[in-house]
């Protein structure tokens, strides 16, 4: 059986980023596994700007930023295989890969990390009654065909859910020339970034209908209509609040799930919350020198917050390599969101192994204006950040200092307050 | 060229089965089909299972057709290669006033000739199945019952049909039906056919069949049945498929594992006019998922991937009604197929195909082959096998259904073989390709894109199923 230091699944934003920095921390003998035809991920698709302002300090385009890292990757000789599914990992990292070239393999993996992405809510899983016609898309499959293939799915469009993809194809099909009649949001809050809302709803005068959802999709061979309904705070439907659009396509917008099936195949342990793994300061997963980074480990609003995450996944995964595979465990420190703060990533910390400075990132469960963040240390109040706004949609950060966490500390705790 | 001995309407599960059994004789059979595939009408959306048979009424043609059909799937499972398990049912009682509905349940499956039945204590049934319910007091174990996955054994008899000669016909709607001297001329939306016999296996369109020949009116209720689908995740909540006793609370809802592991809960029965509504409801899905929890309370439904919905074919006599009509010789009826008519196709197939074949004075045929190579289903072959698949079509390596781990060899092979798939749903019913948790939301553009090369058509034409069902709009 072969042999790589390091294996990478997924040659997205994660990926790429994750096998440059293993490389700048020494690791030589690293394979990146790539489903698609090419390296960059979701990001090939997504044509719009806003990308990298935080990473580059300038906006690029989706196919922009995964090209900056894609050629970096290139240009370093990491080796990596296009067309190539992961089919397996097992607990002892030997990683079982399938493409039309060399059939069926495995290899044995010093090290992994895991950087699948994630895939969106279908229509089946949110239960929406009606027929089983054509014209139902999640939006990044309608956003795939019409990016990368060039079809346009539909004239008259209903989105349903405010997620990102579904507010930036909500601008790209109105300017494709497709009407886009109206945007429906169970949540009494959007899903998504507040700018996506302006530049791609607010400028085009695309309505967004917060508390709203669809109610039945009409049409038996393609869809031919909706039906909105208003629903109360219990997010049921409120009988007689139904509104018909009629429309020929409805786009899904409702939540992207982690991608870890293959995590589970390894073993790894996953948060019931984010439906990625639970990880430790190093983002190493509970299968020691399997790591997870990006979307397959949270859903992330920005990408650069992933590149970010990701480097860090990829810089110790190298140490873990480097230190021939054990690392000393020591003390573990719990770290939990109540309290409005939905989850925490990572979800433990190792003193031993911590750098000076942890990001700690997190979402909230609802809108909060005013509100403060509060950081507890064994049940004791350290610290107090006061926010002016915190929606679900978009994603917090706090850092945690090494040098102010006291030794005998065994449970962080962070908190939405007044 | 458009003459034939027979004419078979209908190319679901009962079409495909008679017209399976017919091409063993010396016979020049057609399959008329309104659709643009075969399993497009009630067998595309049913359990699924291959019922035992005590639930029918003693003596009746569907207690006849049901046990022994269910003998025949296991048997042409191998033949006709097509996925079936025999994992064994199981009828939960919830009340000990009812244990004697459950008792003469049993007597009524041994006087219809099902084997091996037994009545389980409540701890009894637990220990076998330990997610039903605590509150399960009697059950009755059926081992010979199992799941079969209902797209390919339809896809596997009309394949088996179409390689042995029988024409098969789609996108065809019969529109008139004249009984002639030499036996009938049918008149369609794609040419007219004359055939010396026809069978009618229109599904829940047979009445309309039957009434164009017979002033001795068939009504067919449509019955729809709503079911919700949960991930392969939780396939293995249950092993065998759960039954409720029907009692106070009406006919009882299922909860089963699917052939291909994922967990189905479902139907409830609705009586409705129109023919074609398989449209889900919320109030029909909270209704189904409500009662499964009597019989296993951990159903988890956060992880349903998808609904839906079918029609029952409903005549209210509630039996098959198989046989040549009393006032229109050589017009057979092969009508009010309900549950268990899935289990039941082959026996109808085989009845129905031999009861013709003696009307027509039929020899057999010398060089039938029985026999029909099923789908390889790439990511289960063990390693060497795969590898050496892979190496030999290249296109067996290349995965396009992540969720369902389908390749492009597979979808070829579903578009490119006899019958072949040409819609997405086509591929779909065959291969499984876009059936799990993502629900074809990664693989619809390269499935379509597969279509439209070997279909050579554009991808705008591209379908979801019948036209009308076009995927792009420019």
């Amino acid at each position: 059986m072969d042999r790589h230091d390091l294996i990478i699944i997924g040659g997205g934003p994660a990926g790429l980023a994750a096998a440059l920095a293993a490389r700048e921390n020494g690791i030589e003998d690293i394979l990146i596994l790539e489903r698609d035809v090419r390296l960059g991920g979701i990001l090939n698709q997504c044509i719009h700007n806003g990308f990298g302002l935080h990473t580059f300090k300038e906006e690029l385009t989706g196919p922009e930023y995964a090209e900056r890292y894609a050629k970096r990757v290139i240009e370093a000789g990491i080796p990596y295989k296009l067309n190539t599914i992961c089919a397996d990992i097992s607990p002892d990292r030997e990683v079982t890969y399938v493409n039309a070239e060399e059939g069926c393999v495995t290899v044995k993996a010093g090290a992994v990390i895991l950087a699948m992405g994630c895939r969106e809510r279908p229509r089946g899983a949110l239960g929406l009654p009606g027929f089983r016609q054509a014209g139902v898309y999640t939006a990044g499959t309608a956003q795939r065909l019409m990016n990368i293939e060039g079809y346009l799915v539909g004239k008259e469009v209903v989105i349903l859910g405010s997620g990102d993809i579904g507010l930036i194809m909500a601008r790209r099909m109105t300017l494709e020339g497709a009407k886009v009649k109206v945007v429906a949001e169970l949540m009494p809050y959007s899903g998504g970034l507040k700018r996506n809302i302006v530049q791609c709803l607010d400028d085009f005068n695309i309505p967004l209908r917060l508390s709203h959802t669809v109610t039945r999709v009409h049409g038996k061979e393609r869809v031919e209509g909706v039906t909105i309904s208003e629903v109360g705070p219990d997010r049921r439907p409120i009988p007689g609040t139904e509104e018909f659009y009629s429309c020929d396509t409805l786009l899904l917008s409702c939540g992207l799930l982690p991608e870890n099936e293959l995590s589970k195949s390894a073993g790894v342990r996953l948060s019931r919350i984010t439906g990625g793994a639970e990880v430790n300061e190093s983002l190493e997963t509970s299968v020691p020198g399997v790591f997870s980074c990006g979307n397959v480990l949270h859903v992330h609003d920005l990408v650069d917050y992933v590149s970010e995450e990701a480097s860090r996944a990829g810089k110790n995964a190298a140490a873990f390599i480097k230190a021939g595979g054990v690392r000393e465990r020591g003390r573990v420190i719990t770290l939990k969101g109540e309290g409005g703060v939905r989850y925490t990533v990572p979800q433990t910390i190792d003193p031993a192994n911590m750098e000076d400075k942890l990001t700690v990132r997190f979402r909230v469960g609802d809108v909060y204006k005013g509100k403060s963040l509060a950081v507890y240390y064994n049940g004791v109040e350290v610290r107090r950040v006061r926010k002016r706004v915190m929606a679900p949609g978009e994603m917090e950060e706090l850092v945690i200092m090494k040098s102010s966490l006291p030794e005998n500390t065994d449970e962080i705790i962070i908190r939405v307050e007044d | 060229m458009n003459e034939f001995d027979v004419a078979v309407i209908g190319a679901g599960v009962t079409g495909s089965a008679i017209a399976r059994y017919l091409a063993r004789y010396e016979l020049k059979t057609v399959v008329l089909e309104k659709e643009e595939d075969v399993s497009s009408g009630t067998t595309k959306a049913n359990s699924g299972i291959v019922h035992a048979g005590f639930d029918a009424a003693p003596g009746s043609m569907m207690a006849k057709m049901n046990v022994k059909g269910c003998e025949m799937i296991k048997e042409l499972s191998k033949t006709l290669d097509f996925p079936y398990r025999n994992n064994g049912s199981m009828v939960l009682c919830f009340d000990e006033a009812e244990i004697p509905n459950l008792r003469a349940l049993y007597e009524r499956g041994i006087t219809n000739g099902v084997k091996e039945l037994k009545i389980l204590t409540g701890d009894e049934a637990r220990a076998m199945e330990p997610a039903v319910s605590d509150a399960v007091v009697a059950a009755l174990w059926a081992p010979t019952a199992g799941i079969v996955c209902p797209f390919n054994l339809c896809i596997a008899l009309a394949e088996n049909a179409a390689d042995n000669g029988v024409v098969f016909k789609f996108l065809t709607e019969v529109e008139n039906i004249k009984k002639t001297a030499e036996g009938f001329r049918i008149s369609t939306n794609n040419g007219e056919i004359t055939a010396k016999t026809v069978v009618n296996a229109a599904g829940v369109y047979a009445d309309k069949i039957h009434n164009m020949v017979s002033a001795d009116k068939l009504t067919i209720t449509p019955r729809r049945g709503e079911y919700v689908l949960m991930d392969k995740e939780v396939g293995g909540l249950v092993s065998a498929t759960i039954f409720q006793l029907p009692g106070k609370l009406g006919k009882g809802v299922l909860v089963t594992p699917t052939v291909h592991g994922n967990l189905l809960v479902g139907p409830n029965a609705q009586d409705l006019e129109d023919k074609e509504d398989t449209e889900t409801t919320q109030a029909g899905m909270d209704d189904i998922k409500k009662r499964a929890l009597l019989s296993v309370p951990g159903v988890p439904y956060n992880k349903m991937i998808t609904s839906f919905a079918g029609l029952r074919a409903h005549e209210a006599r509630h039996d098959f009604i198989l046989g040549e009509v009393s006032d229109c010789e050589g017009f057979f009826d092969a009508a009010g197929i309900e549950s268990p008519g899935l289990t039941s196709a082959p026996a109808i197939g085989e009845y129905m195909a031999d009861m013709i074949a003696v009307k027509l004075s039929a020899k057999q045929k010398e060089n039938f082959n029985p026999n029909r190579k099923g789908f390889i289903e790439v990511a289960k072959l063990p390693r060497e096998e795969r590898a050496r698949l892979i190496k030999e079509c290249p296109e067996y390596g290349r995965i396009v259904c992540r969720c369902e781990n389908i390749s492009e060899g597979e979808i070829l092979d579903a578009i490119n073989r006899t019958l072949g798939a040409k819609s997405l749903d086509g591929v779909k019913r065959r291969v499984r390709q876009g059936m799990g948790r993502c629900q074809a939301g990664f693989c619809t553009p390269r499935t379509m894109e597969l279509l439209a090369r070997e279909l050579k058509i554009p991808m705008t034409e591209v379908r979801k199923n019948r036209p009308g069902s076009e995927l792009l709009k420019g």
